[in-house]
């Protein structure tokens, strides 16, 4: 039989619990919803392409909130949008996982002030795991949020994670 | 065609009762039309062979405060075969808070961009344009309460529960 361990000549078995094995196989396939809001989504597109390629780091955009596990919020979130965003975040299934991506999501941004029609940051309608500061953030610091979305799994200190945790307790 | 010829052919056109009036200072020179006639001297401007303008550029529209008690509204016309740009400024009386919103015919069924622009000044200065087809908010939520450019727009607290400030 050619199978890989015949190839390479190093059989084995590896051990793991399944609880560990699970949280590898899940931070290691983070599938973001396919959403974009503003400039940043921009950003974010720069990165799932063949330049910074998301790809390898498992990360593939779904176009149904059942199949993502995590959301990008990707720019200014308006008044308007802000119910819809609920409704896609409500569409997902748990564990799910929320990245604001700029300046715009994190805070309101430019518009802080003025903007009567901006939501002064997403974490007013739902629980964020990772903030990506700038306006908008290179591809490099989206990715960056992801890596830290990662270690944030692999401690288990994300919002879904920790609700999981309170429930069963 | 130089602004004056233009100014002339319109008053000629309208006749002693409609009374047009210049402002110099505005770039490009601008006439200022009393509100009740504006479809009326945007038709003679749209149809006129001799000027022509075909196009409209842009309507845009400015809250004077509640001290002077104006909203003006402003029209950007262009005539291509002229190569001739002419803006109209109409001011109309400012409604206090409950009154009903101050109306202008529209000119929507001159030029279709009219339509979105009509929409715009209403969503975001809340004027009001009579016989305009389709006058809903087109930028904020239908639910929205107030016109935010005004200069005395008080902003709602929450909206579907979502704190604004």
């Amino acid at each position: 039989m050619h199978t890989i361990s015949n190839k390479t000549g190093e059989g084995g078995v590896v051990m793991a619990a399944l609880e560990d094995l699970l949280n590898w196989a899940e931070r290691s396939s983070l599938w973001p919803i396919t959403f974009g809001l503003a400039c940043c989504a921009i950003e974010m597109m720069g990165a799932y392409a063949s330049h910074y390629d998301l790809d390898r780091l498992g990360v593939i955009p779904r176009n149904s909130p059942r199949q993502a596990d995590v959301m990008i919020v990707s720019g200014t979130v308006t008044f308007k949008m802000a119910d819809s965003i609920r409704r896609l975040y409500d569409q997902m299934p748990e564990p799910r996982y929320v990245i604001s991506m700029g300046s715009c999501a994190n805070c309101g941004g430019p518009y802080w002030q003025h903007g009567y029609h901006v939501v002064k940051g997403v974490d007013r309608i739902i629980p964020v795991d990772v903030y990506v500061p700038g306006c908008p953030p290179r591809p490099e610091a989206l990715i960056g949020g992801i890596l830290k979305l990662q270690e944030k799994i692999k401690a288990k200190l994300t919002h879904s994670q920790l609700q999981q945790e309170k429930s069963r307790a | 065609m130089e602004f004056i010829d233009v100014v002339n052919l319109l008053q000629e056109k309208l006749g002693p009762d409609v009374n047009i009036e210049i402002d110099a200072h505005a770039s490009p020179k601008a006439i200022v039309v009393p509100a009740p006639y504006i479809a009326q001297v945007c038709q003679l401007l749209y149809e006129g062979p001799d000027m022509y303008f075909d196009y409209l550029a842009c309507i845009t529209a400015l809250d004077n405060g509640p001290e002077v008690g104006t909203l003006e509204v402003i029209y950007n016309l262009y005539s291509i075969p002229y190569n001739f740009q002419l803006m109209i400024k109409v001011a109309v009386v400012r409604n206090k808070l409950g009154e009903p919103l101050p109306s202008i015919p529209t000119v929507s069924h001159l030029w279709q961009a009219a339509n979105w622009h009509e929409r715009e000044a209403y969503d975001l200065l809340g004027i009001h344009f009579t016989g305009h087809p389709d006058l809903r908010r087109i930028l904020l939520p239908a639910d929205w309460e107030g016109h935010p450019l005004r200069t005395d727009y008080i902003q709602q607290e929450h909206y579907h529960g979502i704190q604004i400030d």
